[in-house]
């Protein structure tokens, strides 16, 4: 499916590129059927998050912690 | 696009006079070595195949360069290219296309297909190729000689001119595999101006060639033998396992399901970084520059007069894949498809030395049979891109003929390890006689060939060419003319 020509235009315009009538039409039709090709990627779906460790177990084995966090000495030096 | 006589006949008669005097010879002394025209050769133009650069004269030679002249290498010229180095038939160029000396009908592969039809051909011996989604692989296999693409980061980039700076390589390309091997072991190692370039010791390729295929353990990629395949091409490849199996290698299968997602990712990826490499080209630094009363204008329109149709096709899909609202659905997802490509390589070169699979899908294409399709284009690099995407070492051997057309095995091999590949590859060569064919053209002289061509397109009845096509060929001819002065 060709992609809207106001978005060719709008990326012509992100890329420096003056593109002649021609180009323009050619462009939307050949851009939309490489990225309907690209689309092929969705096949592979998003890495999902598992079930994390609970946040009381892991900081349980710190040496040092306060209100759900690591703590450490100051790293930066106050005046 | 451009022959150093002058400078060349000069470097020869220096070496001559030194080989004379007797005492030791660098590696390369006296060699001619054509490059690519994409890599800087100071003082001699180096256009890149784009009239946005024409005439230019870079100030410095890319790193490569001052080490083949190190060497000893003759730099006879610079060699045709695809413009950018975007495609895969050499009828990119904004200079006309080169031809496949084995038929000039077809077209030589590409991007590096001035290299590899200068050197099936017999003009010179050496070449230097850059290869960037199979660039030097896929030209070498269309031309039955040797080409490899070296791990990312074995061969600097200093003075390669960027077009997908995370996928570039530069490489050897050559009439034999101890020729590639000699060029390569030129060239690799790290080089302080790319910080890219690895510190990883060179091996000695020449040296370790002999050593055999036997006991290697060579995994042929199922998922490459699938749909898409023409047959003659596929049994070729097999038949090369196969002889490989005889000369003592252990042959087993393995996997890479994701193959048939490197092609997306890759034009996803290059593209997007070709976007923001050749933002440079703007009428300012360099180049042509079509002048006008603003700034803006000046840019846009020095850009639409200097670059080709497959150069601002690809700047628009890399701008549309980084642009805002498509960055995460196409770049980001794409970069996240070429590590899980990575890792499934590197999983399959665990338990095998070597991979295999074929070069092309196909023998090589006529000249205009897919220049109006795009995507078709594309397909033409479906094996030999995944390679890039994973930062490997590959190698195209020839491996036989479809109706006097040839065919290239490729041999894949863990990182920086081009010695293994070099060396399997070494020993099929030495046990087949593909690569002592040379095609009709060797022999003749130039007018001949170039009659023999016009004669070939006077017998051939064809469609009435469309304008675009019939300047294309003038161009060809023009630039051919140009190629008679050597």
């Amino acid at each position: 499916m060709p992609i809207d020509p106001s978005v060719v235009d709008r990326v012509a315009r992100l890329a420096r590129l003056e593109l002649s009538d021609e180009e323009r039409q050619r462009f939307a039709r050949q851009l939309g059927s490489i990225l309907e090709y690209c689309a092929t990627l969705n096949e592979l779906g998003d890495d999902v998050a598992g079930t994390p460790l609970p946040r009381d177990a892991v900081l349980a084995a710190a040496p040092d912690h306060e209100d759900g966090f690591f703590k450490v000495p100051p790293i930066i030096e106050t005046e | 696009m451009h022959v150093d006589r002058e400078g060349a006949l000069r470097a020869a008669r220096e070496w001559d006079a030194r080989y004379a005097g007797g005492g030791a010879l660098p590696p390369l002394a006296g060699l001619p070595v054509a490059v690519k025209d994409i890599i800087c050769t100071a003082g001699m133009p180096t256009t890149c195949g784009s009239r946005i650069l024409a005439g230019w004269v870079p100030p410095y030679d890319a790193t490569v360069v001052s080490r083949l002249k190190d060497a000893g290498a003759v730099i006879v010229g610079k060699t045709n290219l695809d413009e950018f180095a975007m495609g895969s038939s050499t009828e990119n160029s904004g200079f006309g296309p080169t031809r496949n000396p084995w038929d000039p009908e077809r077209v030589p592969g590409g991007s590096s297909g001035g290299s590899a039809a200068a050197v099936a051909a017999g003009m010179i011996p050496l070449a230097l190729g850059t290869d960037t989604g199979g660039s030097i692989r896929q030209p070498a296999g269309f031309t039955s000689i040797v080409g490899m693409k070296p791990t990312y980061g074995r061969v600097s980039r200093y003075g390669l001119v960027a077009f997908a700076s995370s996928l570039d390589q530069v490489g050897p390309m050559a009439r034999t595999v101890a020729d590639a091997a000699l060029l390569l072991h030129v060239i690799a190692g790290r080089d302080p101006k790319d910080s890219t370039s690895v510190d990883i010791p060179v091996d000695d390729y020449p040296g370790t060639l002999p050593r055999g295929a036997r006991g290697l353990r060579i995994g042929i990629a199922r998922e490459a033998f699938g749909q898409g395949l023409q047959g003659d091409v596929g049994e070729a490849v097999q038949a090369a396992a196969a002889h490989l199996g005889g000369l003592g290698a252990v042959l087993t299968e393995v996997s890479l399901p994701s193959i048939p997602y490197a092609l997306p990712t890759y034009y996803l990826l290059a593209t997007s970084e070709a976007s923001a490499n050749l933002a440079r080209y703007d009428g300012v630094q360099y180049g042509l520059r079509v002048p006008t009363d603003d700034l803006f204008t000046m840019y846009t329109r020095t850009r639409r007069q200097g670059f080709g149709s497959e150069v601002k096709r690809r700047i628009m899909l890399g701008t549309y894949a980084l642009s805002a609202g498509y960055y995460e659905g196409f770049f980001l997802k794409a970069q996240r498809v070429r590590t899980l490509i990575r890792r499934e390589f590197l999983q399959a070169l665990d338990a095998v030395d070597l991979v295999l699979m074929p070069v092309s899908p196909t023998v090589p294409f006529r000249l205009g049979e897919k220049v109006d399709d795009p995507l078709q284009m594309y397909l033409a690099d479906i094996y030999t891109i995944p390679v890039n995407l994973a930062g490997l070492p590959g190698i195209s051997v020839p491996c036989g003929f479809s109706n006097g057309l040839p065919i290239g095995l490729q041999l894949i091999g863990k990182p920086f390890d081009e010695a293994t590949v070099l060396r399997a590859a070494y020993a099929y060569e030495q046990d087949t006689d593909w690569h002592t064919r040379r095609p009709p053209v060797v022999g003749q002289t130039h007018s001949q060939a170039v009659a023999e061509v016009h004669k070939r397109d006077r017998a051939t009845p064809r469609p009435a060419p469309k304008r675009g096509a019939q300047t294309r060929r003038r161009s060809s001819r023009k630039s051919k003319k140009a190629r008679t002065r050597k």
